[in-house]
């Protein structure tokens, strides 16, 4: 039980933070049309991370407003590339397409588990991630081969990104009985399928990803270390319900 | 949410230019209950008056999204997280239609934003006080929008065919704003002391901006008989102002707050709200950019312009020519 704990815990948190990041840029997007995009998938990440802690809530966990508003920094799962700030929208937007790429491949993986209630909830999330890589390849596409300026942002912060991105497989202590249980085939099998997807889109656009071998991932974020990023975010998230955290809002 | 209060420049009907047979006719068509649509013939001032109270309205939207966006990152709990991005997500849907609709009469989307970011063109002036507590925001979600509702639901009644179909969008979705927002505020007034008080002190800001939105006493306001005969604004300041208060009075009484003005009551003789003016001075000057918020609002909507100018050039085809949307 605590291998699928572990699990459901990280697939929120990072809905949650990201899903929290996403919607920081309500009123501030390149152009409206953006705007609402981002705010749509923040949305959905939000509902998303709900849900799995409600399915966490089940299995004895905290209710999902007392997970979500009142944990700390270290407390938390979710890789580091989703708590760092929102910053130029060119970083938002890679972002969003290596962490939405992987999301999409994982759910998928996902589907197939042999814990019910994750099934279930995982076919369900499947089809809003479409929408997700849908916006996030277009984009991609788009702005990776329209002006020298919008080619050369996409390319710094592709190479600033994928460091970080590579963190989202960093592995848990239950891999092994994950696998083995057949409840998710492993960050492994998820890591070589997403390079693939990956390199797919950007094979498109005249962007370039570097060799893999030499990028070196940055973890720790499954394991409750964060950056400096993280903690001031639930500081916030968690201001007016920390007010009186025993009242109905 | 969010248009109100709009401001209507002064008018001299006697210095129209119009071709008294064409005109003849469009008021003909007007009286009837015809709309108006973007290939219509239509008197120069009809179509100056729509772009401004239009894109005035639009502008709304998307300031309007400052003040609640900033408590989408700090609402607490799911529930109210969730419904408040929906929420503020619909506003700026909003004003995407609005530039639209706008667009119909002439003026591009780029054009009206240069001018909200100059200062040319206004926006509703609530938007320049500031929601310092989550209960600001509820006030904003349950009774801004409330107000505009009153608005909107006159104005959709006009004779401008393409606002008249958005408002009746805009109309649907803000219904749900309002019980999102009636739901927040009676959950303050049903919580803990402090959850009232926080709701208690909303209302005291408020106030005066609320009685402010709906625009200048109608003794004091822009001479608008030509924009009611043309059916660009439908009611005016007063009685809009006065439906509200026929509306909603009664249900923050029934939810335990007080008003701060103690003048307020209904008139059984006249059946109208007596109430004390708000300071019309006040309004004249936060609308002409001395309020506590309006030069921030400005320039965090002017870097938001900025940092995403690369994107928007890069997204255009350079070949792609402008055109002008049809309703």
């Amino acid at each position: 039980m605590d291998a699928i704990k572990e699990l459901l815990y990280k697939l929120a948190d990072d809905q949650l933070i990201l899903g929290h990041r996403n919607s920081e840029w309500t009123g501030f997007g390149p152009l409206l049309e953006e705007d609402i995009a981002f705010s749509s998938m923040a949305q959905d990440k939000v509902g998303q991370s709900y849900a799995l802690y409600q399915i966490l809530q089940q299995l004895g966990e905290q209710a999902p407003d007392t997970v979500a508003f009142m944990r700390n920094a270290n407390q938390f799962q979710n890789c580091i590339l989703v708590e760092l700030p929102n910053g130029e929208y060119d970083f938002s937007l890679i972002r969003h397409f290596l962490f939405d790429t992987a999301e999409a491949l994982r759910f998928e993986m996902l589907t197939q588990s042999s814990f019910q209630p994750l099934a279930e909830l995982a076919r369900k999330i499947k089809g809003e991630l479409l929408y997700h890589t849908l916006h996030a390849n277009t984009f991609i596409k788009k702005l990776g081969t329209a002006t020298e300026e919008s080619i050369t942002r996409l390319q710094q912060s592709l190479e600033f990104t994928l460091p970080y991105a590579l963190g989202i497989f960093e592995e848990s202590p239950f891999e092994a009985e994950l696998i083995d249980k057949g409840i998710f085939e492993g960050e492994k099998v998820l890591k070589g399928n997403w390079i693939l997807k990956v390199e797919a889109v950007i094979q498109q656009t005249n962007l370039h990803l570097p060799d893999w071998h030499i990028v070196t991932p940055v973890i720790g974020g499954r394991n409750g270390q964060h950056t400096e990023h993280l903690q001031p975010l639930l500081d916030e998230m968690s201001e007016v319900f920390k007010i009186d955290p025993a009242a109905e809002w | 949410m969010y248009g109100g209060g709009n401001t209507f420049e002064g008018i001299q009907t006697e210095s129209l230019q119009e071709d008294p047979v064409k005109l003849a006719a469009f008021e003909a068509r007007i009286d009837r209950g015809e709309k108006i649509e973007p290939v219509d013939w239509m008197p120069q001032l009809y179509r100056k008056q729509l772009i401004r109270m239009i894109e005035q309205h639009a502008h709304s939207e998307i300031i309007g999204a400052l003040p609640e966006g900033t408590w989408i990152t700090r609402a607490p709990g799911f529930k109210r997280k969730l419904a408040l991005m929906a929420k503020v997500q619909d506003e700026v849907g909003h004003a995407q239609l609005l530039y639209s609709a706008a667009e119909t009469l002439g003026k591009s989307r780029e054009a009206m934003i240069d001018d909200l970011i100059s200062g040319k063109s206004k926006y509703s002036n609530i938007f320049n006080y500031p929601a310092y507590t989550w209960a600001d925001a509820c006030f904003i979600s349950w009774l801004v929008d409330a107000g505009a509702i009153v608005n909107q639901l006159a104005n959709a009644k006009g004779s401008y065919g393409p606002y008249c179909r958005a408002l009746e969008r805009i109309c649907a979705e803000e219904s749900f704003h309002l019980k999102y927002g009636h739901h927040c505020v009676i959950y303050l007034a049903t919580g803990t002391a402090q959850q009232r008080q926080m709701f208690q002190e909303a209302i005291n800001r408020w106030w005066t901006p609320m009685m402010h939105f709906f625009g200048p006493a109608d003794r004091i306001s822009t001479h608008t008989q030509v924009l009611m005969k043309w059916k660009v604004k439908m009611s005016t300041n007063d009685d809009t102002r006065n439906q509200f208060l026929d509306m909603y009075i009664p249900k923050i009484w029934e939810l335990g707050f007080t008003i701060p003005d103690e003048k307020l009551k209904k008139n059984q003789e006249t059946g109208r709200w007596d109430y004390t003016e708000p300071d019309w001075e006040e309004f004249k000057r936060v609308i002409n950019g001395d309020g506590p918020c309006n030069k921030e609002r400005l320039e965090v909507r002017r870097i938001a312009e900025e940092r995403g100018r690369w994107v928007r050039t890069a997204l255009q085809s350079p070949k792609a020519a402008y055109i002008m949307p049809l309703a």
